[in-house]
């Protein structure tokens, strides 16, 4: 695989002084999908932004299938087609026509046929002669992902696409983003809902207080962080840990009822054979056994609240 | 150059002239036909004749002038200020295109829309009075300047204003005053001395002048300083574009 966009130590300061970058560093590589998660105002809108010509970095570099936003704009503003967190379209205008106009736009030749295809893809074809303002909140997000698709673009910005949808159209939301996918286009969004990320990106960013804490492989990350906790049931309640147990770091939950182990995955020993063990010896009769992995969610908590420690 | 996006931006706005075509037809037609029954009927049967002119002729140029300035200002300033105002903006700061073109989309429509206009004011006015153009296409020219620049100074106007009062304080403040105290309804000569003199800081008073010209071949002022006066505020309102595209003034953050 290779690199389709690059950004270099990105800083974005604006006119207010406030830095709402503080050297990013992100490679992405082509076809991928790429999630960047973080809280409001973190910064993603305003990374986007300047990778795709709307606002200006203070300093750093960013290019695009190797041409650099500024000196290169036309190259590289030609492969991006952007989806943006606001929506913002012409009330009077009919969707057909705003489609038309961004295809031009990007300076693509007229192609009736592929607008048909966007427009039947996104079930916006029999809506095409509509006002936008006839158009439902829903219908009007997909109107500018038609907009952003028009001129074929090879890599795609979706900032929020998902926000205020419902969870069908979000479910239809990420079939199109794996159909586009698969037929080659790179995908980078934002999101707030970490399901999203863990259902259909490939790698996930975490961005803080305009800081890229991590970018990994959803996978991975998972792994590496995931930790997996044991909860063992007791038959009768205890009212402390027994010295016997002290080594493994127990907690004694639901009201003395339960123990919870937690381990590493990753360890060479889990010691899960070992406790299981212990119990015995110290007299211990368990009801049930249950384990259970953190999700994205867990880790993206965890992260977002060590670095405001 | 990106002519496909010119072409765009082009078409996109002239569709919105055409979405309100009976509106920008019918406006011009019943504002002239006022004109005429006021001014030319009401004063006109007093002055009876400027420069050996019939009065109802004698406004024709200046009722032109008047309406293709604030159409060509009000079309071009709405036009980029619509965008940034609903943030449809966004798009065109994303596009692969440079400043050069997006002006000449706008302006280009807008230019367009103020001829038009101009053009059905001058018909309609024909119906009123017999009308003799002497110098059809310096007539043409002359309109044409003159819409180029005012939606150039509207354009300048819209990329400029923040908010709605901003995009209608230029206009009503300088250029409407500007309009009608620039001879379009009675000539300097009419004026009392101080006035005259007063009047000449009036750049507008060149261009209705040389207009008039194009017409029935007299004039305020001589034609070779309408020429160079249509010239001059074409060019203040190019170096105008020009210095906003070099500071990236106001449009992007
Ligand atoms: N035009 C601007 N001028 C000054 N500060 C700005 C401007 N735009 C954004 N900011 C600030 O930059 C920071 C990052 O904003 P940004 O919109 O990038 O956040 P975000 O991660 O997209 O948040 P959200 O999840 O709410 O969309 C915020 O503190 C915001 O107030
Ligand atoms: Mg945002």
């Amino acid at each position: 695989m290779s690199e389709i966009l690059s950004v270099r130590d990105l800083v974005k300061r604006y006119d207010d002084g406030f830095e709402a970058l503080k050297g990013v560093t992100l490679s992405i590589e082509q076809g991928e999908i790429l999630a960047l998660l973080g809280p409001n105002g973190a910064g993603k809108t305003t990374l986007i932004s300047t990778i795709c010509g709307i606002t200006e970095g203070t300093s750093g570099t960013v290019t695009v299938g190797g041409h650099d936003i500024v000196k290169g704009y036309r190259d590289a503003r030609r492969m991006i087609g952007l989806v943006p967190q606001e929506i913002s379209l012409e009330p009077f205008e009919r969707v057909i026509n705003t489609v038309r106009f961004s295809r031009g736009l990007f300076g693509k030749p007229k192609d009736e046929a592929h607008l048909e295809k966007i427009l039947r893809e996104l079930s916006l074809w029999d809506k095409k002669d509509n006002r936008i303002m006839e158009l439902s909140g829903g219908m009007k997000r997909r109107v500018l992902i038609a907009k952003a698709l028009s001129h074929e673009p090879e890599v795609l910005f979706l900032d929020e696409p998902t926000a205020g949808v419902d969870v069908e159209l979000r479910k239809d939301m990420w079939e199109i983003v794996a159909a586009l996918k698969a037929s080659g286009t790179t995908i980078i969004l934002t999101t707030h809902y970490i399901e999203e990320a863990e259902a259909i990106a490939d790698r996930v960013g975490v961005i803080a207080k305009g800081e890229l804490l991590l970018v990994e492989e959803k996978q991975a990350l998972m792994t590496r962080m995931g930790k997996k906790q044991l909860q063992i049931d007791l038959s009768a309640p205890l009212i402390e840990v027994p010295d016997v147990l002290s080594k493994y770091d127990l907690q004694l939950v639901q009201d003395g009822t339960a123990l919870l182990y937690t381990y590493d995955t990753r360890a060479e020993r889990t010691g899960i054979t070992g406790l299981l063990a212990d119990l015995a010896s110290a007299g211990l009769s368990m009801s049930d056994l249950q384990t259970k992995q953190s999700s994205l969610e867990d880790i993206f908590v965890g992260l977002v609240a060590e670095d405001a420690a | 150059m990106n002519w496909q996006a010119i072409r765009s931006i082009y078409t996109f706005e002239m569709a919105r002239f055409f979405r309100t075509l009976m509106q920008s037809f019918i406006s011009p037609v019943i504002s002239t036909s006022l004109y005429f029954v006021v001014f030319g009927a009401a004063i006109g049967s007093r002055i009876d004749q400027v420069d050996g002119v019939s009065y109802g002729a004698f406004i024709v140029p200046g009722l032109i002038m008047l309406s293709v300035m604030t159409q060509a200002i009000s079309n071009a300033s709405f036009g980029i200020y619509f965008p940034k105002f609903i943030g449809t903006i966004y798009e065109l700061l994303s596009a692969p295109v440079n400043f050069l073109e997006i002006v000449i989309g706008y302006v280009g429509a807008a230019t367009t829309k103020a001829l038009f206009i101009g053009i059905v004011i001058l018909a309609t006015s024909a119906l009123f009075v017999d009308l003799q153009i002497q110098h059809p296409f310096a007539m043409m020219a002359f309109m044409l300047l003159t819409c180029v620049s005012f939606a150039l100074f509207g354009f300048i106007i819209g990329i400029w204003a923040q908010n709605f009062e901003q995009l209608q304080l230029i206009p009503l403040l300088i250029v409407t005053p500007l309009v009608f105290l620039g001879g379009s309804f009675y000539s300097i000569s009419m004026l009392p001395p101080v006035w005259q003199t007063i009047t000449l800081f009036n750049p507008v008073v060149y261009l209705i002048s040389g207009f008039r010209w194009a017409f029935f071949g007299m004039a305020d002022v001589p034609i070779g300083l309408s020429l160079l006066a249509i010239s001059g505020v074409t060019a203040l309102c190019m170096i105008g574009v020009w210095w906003i595209f070099k500071t990236g003034w106001r449009i992007r953050k």
